[in-house]
């Protein structure tokens, strides 16, 4: 594999990705969706902070309320690591990219790079966005990028966005079809994580998936809730990843196209 | 590029696909070579995509091997500059420009993009170049997919189903593109399921049935071998008894006479003269008297039905077992022409499988799904008689229509 061939194929699916709306439109939606639920939220809690317990009080994670609208905007971002991989399966497209590269890790790699790359970009603008505009309208109970931790978390945070994009593309090159992708991911990450997370039956468990554990290099206070640190906890999340890209790269190798 | 022609040759060797019970293509072995349009020819559901798929590394065989230039796809040394297909008129993303979608292809093999804008000359979409690929018609579909095809230069190229949805004037030029490619020294592999189309694009046949390799031959051989001349006669309507006389005339000089739907009949192994001569000493009237020669069409149904069955058969039992045989065949037809494909007085039998035919099909073996959709478009095939391979079908159609395109089956909406 020269360094030519990688360049081509690297430029080509950043062309898929250029090409195609819906792909730029799911990264737009995350931007916008988190950031301005953050902000919606950040500025509820900021007038309604004297109406809260004092135990809230106390563990108040400001940095942890601007990323408020994580929740939602990952959706955008896993949307668009489904679509970036199924949309060749259900097009056909696979057929024609695989004849042009016929070497699998080749093209998954390169679709790969270029994806999360952008998902990473994304996510980055994402998280430093939602932690200075959810600050500006938390008012006097805001926190500053230079306070301990919390460049940590809005760095994370933009991590995080990235790797859960790459999770979901993970998936989508092992389940192949768009439907079958997004009707397992989105309402797994919507609903199904939050409440295996926060049952008292199933929590342990819960606090090791992905968006769970990932999500911990987010807070600046420690709730005690996870029995990690927040770089465990990402590393966590890692694992998944790296679990999902593999099975996604052994459906890609024995499977037919 | 390569040097010597043997160098561009596909080449397969009991070639074997199957999903889990069900065989898709059994023990193929053929050669395609360099310097003509070789037709890949055979009903639908037959295996024709499968191998396609198998010759381009996109699926693996269950057992042998096919290799381009002597090596199989994968490892082939820059493979998208050595061959180019057009396997799907869809694969495309409908969203993206009709440029963009060839501009990835190309960045993907190393082209540059100015070789994008040629081949959108070459197969008359520049002026649609920068619409998204969603509006596209089924032919603008496969010109885009001849164009993604071409983008290379390649001296392989693999074309599935090429003239499905385009327009005569499309057929055409389609038919004098392969021509030319292959004139240029390339490696051309056009499947099709019409015979007539082959018969005038073609060099070379391979035919496929049920998976199975039917013939490898040239064109001109196949024609010969398979189509018999033969007339057809007329008798003045309402006089049985000249008709009568008229056939125990033709039978004692050795014809084979089979009476047609309308009332004509079919005589083979007689000169027209002859026909004439024996009617005038029978005291018979003739209304026509005229000569024909059987369709490619029919050869080829002949052929692929003869020995062997076809998987669809088995499919169709399965999948739809309360249905009439045939409804494959009722929509979308002119009413004139039907009746030639309408379902055989008979039940239909499977023919006895040949001892060498033994890719075991199970009638309940589940259909996978991408290949399902081909499957059921070739529900109409098993609708004709079986008959024995020495005689021409009693009641087929395209004996009455000779060299008439075939016309626009269910199956040529795929």
């Amino acid at each position: 594999m020269s360094a030519e061939n990688a360049r081509r194929v690297l430029l080509s699916e950043w062309t898929k990705i250029r090409s195609v709306r819906s792909t730029l439109w799911t990264l737009v939606t995350a931007i916008v969706v988190t950031v301005a639920l953050g902000m919606l939220i950040s500025g509820l809690i900021g007038h309604n902070f004297d109406d809260l317990s004092p135990h809230e009080r106390m563990t108040f994670d400001p940095t942890f309320i601007s990323f408020a609208g994580t929740s939602l905007g990952q959706l955008a971002l896993i949307a668009f690591g489904i679509l970036v991989v199924s949309n060749e399966y259900s097009t056909g497209m696979i057929r024609a990219s695989l004849t042009a590269v016929p070497v699998r890790g080749v093209l998954m790699a390169a679709k790969l790079a270029v994806a999360a790359a952008l998902a990473l970009v994304v996510g980055m603008v994402t998280s430093f966005l939602a932690f200075f505009l959810g600050q500006s309208v938390l008012g006097e109970h805001s926190t500053d990028i230079g306070q301990p931790g919390v460049l940590r978390a809005v760095f994370g945070g933009g991590l995080y966005m990235g790797l859960i994009a790459l999770f979901a593309m993970g998936a989508a090159w092992t389940l192949r079809s768009p439907m079958l992708s997004f009707g397992i991911l989105i309402p797994f990450f919507f609903l199904i994580s939050g409440i295996l997370a926060n049952v008292p039956a199933t929590e342990k468990v819960g606090h090791y998936l992905p968006d769970q554990a990932g999500s911990r290099v987010m807070r600046v206070m420690d709730d005690g809730e996870q029995p990690y640190g927040p770089w465990a906890g990402l590393l966590i999340m890692t694992i998944w990843v790296v679990g999902a890209l593999l099975a996604g790269y052994a459906v890609l190798r024995k499977r037919d196209a | 590029m390569t040097g010597t022609t043997g160098d561009n040759m596909i080449e397969a060797v009991g070639l074997t696909k199957s999903y889990g019970a069900r065989t898709a293509v059994y023990n193929l072995t053929f050669r395609v070579q360099p310097g003509k349009v070789t037709g890949f020819l055979g009903p639908n559901g037959a295996g024709k995509s499968t191998t396609m798929r198998m010759i381009l590394g996109l699926d693996h065989p269950t057992g042998g091997s096919v290799t381009i230039g002597g090596y199989p796809y994968r490892q082939l040394p820059n493979a998208p500059r050595q061959v180019g297909a057009l396997l799907d008129a869809n694969a495309k993303h409908g969203g993206r420009s009709a440029r963009a979608h060839l501009l990835c292809l190309a960045q993907l093999s190393g082209i540059p993009a100015r070789r994008v804008d040629e081949v959108l000359g070459v197969v008359g979409l520049s002026e649609v170049a920068r619409r998204r690929s969603k509006a596209f018609s089924l032919g603008m579909g496969q010109r885009l997919g001849i164009a993604a095809a071409l983008l290379g230069d390649p001296q392989v190229l693999l074309f599935d189903e090429p003239v499905n949805g385009l327009d005569p004037e499309g057929i055409l030029w389609v038919r004098n593109l392969m021509r030319r490619l292959a004139a240029e020294g390339r490696t051309v592999f056009v499947s099709s399921h019409l015979m007539s189309e082959m018969a005038q694009t073609a060099d070379h046949l391979i035919v496929i049935g049920r998976g199975q390799l039917m013939a490898d031959l040239p064109v001109r051989d196949f024609i010969a071998a398979n189509s018999t001349d033969f007339a057809r006669v007329r008798t003045p309507d309402g006089d049985e008894a000249a008709r009568e006389a008229l056939v125990k005339a033709l039978g004692d000089a050795g014809g084979q006479v089979h009476p047609e739907a309308d009332g004509a009949l079919k005589v083979v192994g007689l000169p027209l003269p002859r026909i004439s001569d024996l009617a005038h000493e029978a005291d018979t009237r003739l209304w026509e008297l005229s000569p024909h020669q059987a369709s490619l069409e029919e050869a080829y149904m002949r052929m692929t039905q003869g020995a062997v069955d076809f998987r669809s058969t088995a499919d169709q039992r399965a999948g739809l077992v309360q249905q009439a045989p045939a409804p494959g065949y009722a929509p979308g037809h002119t009413p004139g022409y039907a009746p030639g494909y309408a379902p055989p007085q008979q039940p239909y039998v499977p023919p006895q499988p040949p001892v060498q035919a033994q890719p075991p099909v199970q009638p309940q073996a589940p259909v996978p799904a991408q290949r399902a959709a081909g499957a059921t478009m070739a529900l109409g095939v098993p609708a004709l008689p079986p008959t024995p391979p020495a005689s021409p079908p009693p009641v087929a159609a395209p004996a009455d229509i000779p060299e008439q395109p075939a016309p626009s089956r269910p199956e040529d909406a795929r």
